[in-house]
């Protein structure tokens, strides 16, 4: 078991909430998660339908390990079809929300319609209700997350909900739950927003007793959790310095994007690192990192909590932002720091906890900011449309008030919040969009490691770096190391990181038990708590299958394989120093293998062979 | 010649003191192997795991050639580390 086998499905516009069975089919051949809501997804939503309409839908989902005691068992995902890119949007978090909407006894909830006022959803275990959330509505996730539990007069009631850059329409909106954890790519919050739906509380109290075998369960969980505590990496480098022990390294190596993917090193790496986070401030003598933090059932507490200076610009007159917050972790601090070429850790950590707060893709955000520098820097922005700020590449004040403008939707935070490709289209330059299928890159460069310009080239959701993985492999030599610059042999290595990516999303654990953990540590787990046999080998089957199906659900909504590419900066411009100097990423020789390898003609579509194999919808 | 050391996460603390930024120039011989340089700063072996000269990984196999080094060359290197 481990799935509740209880879905609820809310009408939005008739204000009903309904308790159905799960599919357990479906159930059977997609484990849950990522993986059974996207298929209910595939099943119930038009793939050309209105992201922003009332006919898409919003789906929060966990795994059937999501609320147990497995390590990092605290994972649920946000599942709709995206107003970025179009295409499917799965986006995962960590936090306490997951595991609690899970002891309320759901294994997901679907959002359909739109409220014709702004609402929120209150779940007591099996009770679930809608109430107006008009007085919520205009106030910032920390803020109504506060309101929210004054209301509910329940401290321990978990919540997600979405800020201000939602309600105005950014279109890479988060959803943010525990304050300071978010589903944050693809702008799953802006779909929240779109149908007023402001928050979802939830408290259960059930605990997890459906365990399919609980004793082998208990012996699996031991067992994995000892590798996760013996390994180097999960065990001491993840807790000590969290995902920003990356900075240095990927600037070391030539692929770290700088000022809008220009260059591929920043002359200020060091000063926005990991380390750089433990240095003592000269102020007041305390660093940037406060301590570090864990999600529900978390061994690993990769999570940054960090204060800002109180004397920095940013917030020398704001008390309120005087507080240990949600922290830098590796992506954000590239997208906010290197990639618009600031090197203002303190700057940076404001900025974080603005998008935290009003709920940001804090890459898509900073990404977006380097395109508006760029394009200011070339004169096509100019001060009449920023309001006299002047946008320019390492401006620290630039960034934070563009953070507060986007927060709020207000002035030219509107035209940022379009993301850079409908930014740049608007101001007539779309090659300066850093972004696949709509979505901004995040920190890696693609002419420095080759298999990531497959991996963003291909990804279901637009550029991303967790479909696929490979800098596991090409940099840090996890699970074995490979050739960074070499393309060669990279198609089958990001498909095996596709499909057990895919696997792990869908079990309600964190890809990043993935550094120590194979599919042979999490399938143990799994099968003794499901029913059924889950091998190893049956969880890679179930990660491709799902692939194959959220590439048909795009491929149906006219995201063809076309739109397998890069930006020609990346496919033309060398880079300009470092072991990348000169390279570009090698696409067109990787992208045939890698359809090859999926089943795929040579234009990136399913064969009838493929769907038969993996028994796909119609 | 001189060569910049550059030791990061938990190996900072094993730098000279008085170095920044992770970074340190060091005199070294022409003929020394990157395993003698990582003996000499106390380096323990095992934590050797990415090692790079110049942005470029040298595996395990062939930190014991002498004269891979040449004056000016960056040699920075990291504990097992991951993120993303």
């Amino acid at each position: 078991m481990a799935w509740t086998k209880k879905l609820l499905r809310v009408d939005l516009s008739a204000g009903v909430c309904t308790e159905e069975a799960l599919n357990m089919e479906w159930a059977n051949d997609y484990l849950g998660q990522r993986g059974l809501a996207t298929r209910y997804l595939v099943d119930e939503v038009d793939p050309k339908c209105d992201p922003l309409g009332p006919d898409n839908k919003l789906i929060m989902t966990t795994g059937p390990l999501t609320g147990t005691n497995a390590s990092t068992a605290g994972r649920y995902s946000v599942v709709c079809k995206s107003p970025l890119t179009n295409a499917v949007a799965c986006s995962n978090s960590g936090g306490f929300f997951g595991a609690e909407l899970k002891m309320a006894g759901w294994d997901m909830i679907i959002f359909e319609g739109k409220a014709a006022s702004p609402v929120y959803l209150h779940i007591v275990d099996g009770r679930a209700q809608l109430h107006p959330a008009d007085d919520l509505w205009g106030k910032s996730v920390w803020e109504a997350d506060k309101m929210l539990h004054a209301k509910v007069q329940d401290a321990q009631t978990r919540m997600a909900l979405v800020g201000r850059s939602a309600e105005e329409g950014c279109l890479y909106a988060a959803v943010v739950n525990d304050l300071h954890r978010a589903a944050g790519r693809s702008g799953v919050g802006t779909v929240m927003a779109s149908k007023n739906l402001k928050a979802v509380a939830v408290r259960g109290t059930q605990g997890i007793g459906n365990i399919h075998d609980p004793k082998r369960f208990m012996e699996t969980v031991k067992a994995g959790k000892k590798v996760l505590a013996e390994n180097p990496v999960t065990g001491q480098g993840l807790p000590t310095y969290g995902t920003q022990v990356l900075m240095n390294v990927i600037n070391e190596v030539g692929a770290l994007p700088t000022r809008n993917m220009s260059e591929v090193q920043f002359e200020g790496a060091s000063k926005v690192s990991g380390e750089a986070m433990h240095e003592p401030r000269k102020t007041d003598g305390k660093p940037n990192l406060t301590t570090n933090g864990a999600c529900y059932a978390c061994t690993i507490a990769c999570g940054r909590i960090s204060t800002i200076d109180r004397t920095h610009f940013s917030v020398k007159d704001k008390p309120e932002y005087w507080i240990n917050s949600g922290g830098l972790e590796y992506e954000a601090a590239w997208a906010l720091g290197p990639d618009t070429g600031v090197d203002d850790i303190d700057a940076l950590t404001y900025c974080n906890f603005l998008c935290n707060e009003d709920g940001m893709d804090p890459i898509s955000f900073g990404s977006t900011v380097a395109a508006a520098m760029e394009l200011y820097e070339k004169g096509v922005i100019t001060d009449s449309h920023t309001g006299g700020m002047e946008l320019r590449f390492g401006s620290a004040e630039a960034l934070c008030w563009a953070a507060e403008k986007v927060a709020k939707g207000e002035g030219f935070g509107k035209d940022l919040g379009l993301g850079a490709e409908r930014l740049c289209e608007k101001f007539g330059h779309p090659e300066l969009s850093m972004t696949v299928k709509g979505q901004e890159f995040p920190a890696y460069d693609p002419r420095g490691i080759q298999g990531m310009g497959l991996a963003y080239a291909t990804s279901n959701r637009g550029a991303c770096h967790l479909r696929g993985y490979t800098v596991a492999s090409e940099i840090l030599g996890i699970p074995e190391k490979t050739d960074p610059l070499e393309s060669e042999g990279k198609a089958g290595l990001v498909k095996a990181f596709q499909d057990a990516t895919a696997a792990v999303d869908s079990a309600g654990l964190c890809v990043f038990t993935t550094f120590a953990w194979t599919l042979d540590d999490i399938a143990p787990q799994v099968d003794a708590a499901c029913e059924g046999d889950w091998s190893p080998d049956r969880m890679l089957e179930v990660g491709e299958r799902i692939w194959n199906m959220e590439r048909d659900f795009n491929m149906k909504a006219g995201i063809d394989g076309s739109m397998d590419t890069l930006p020609k900066r990346l496919l033309s411009e060398g880079g300009n120093s470092g072991p990348a100097k000169d390279r570009v990423n090698e696409l067109d020789k990787m992208l045939p293998e890698y359809y090859e390898l999926r089943g795929w003609n040579s234009s990136g579509e399913i064969t009838s062979e493929t769907r038969q194999k993996f028994n796909l919808p119609a | 010649m001189n060569i910049t050391l550059k030791l990061y996460a938990t190996l900072s603390d094993l730098l000279p003191s008085g170095s920044a930024d992770n970074a340190a120039t060091i005199n070294v011989d022409e003929a020394i192997s990157l395993n003698q340089i990582i003996d000499q700063f106390h380096v323990p072996r095992e934590l050797a795991h990415l090692v790079l000269i110049n942005g470029v990984f040298v595996c395990e196999t062939d930190r014991d050639q002498s004269g891979v080094l040449k004056d000016g060359d960056v040699l920075a290197i990291w504990p097992p580390v991951a993120g993303g």
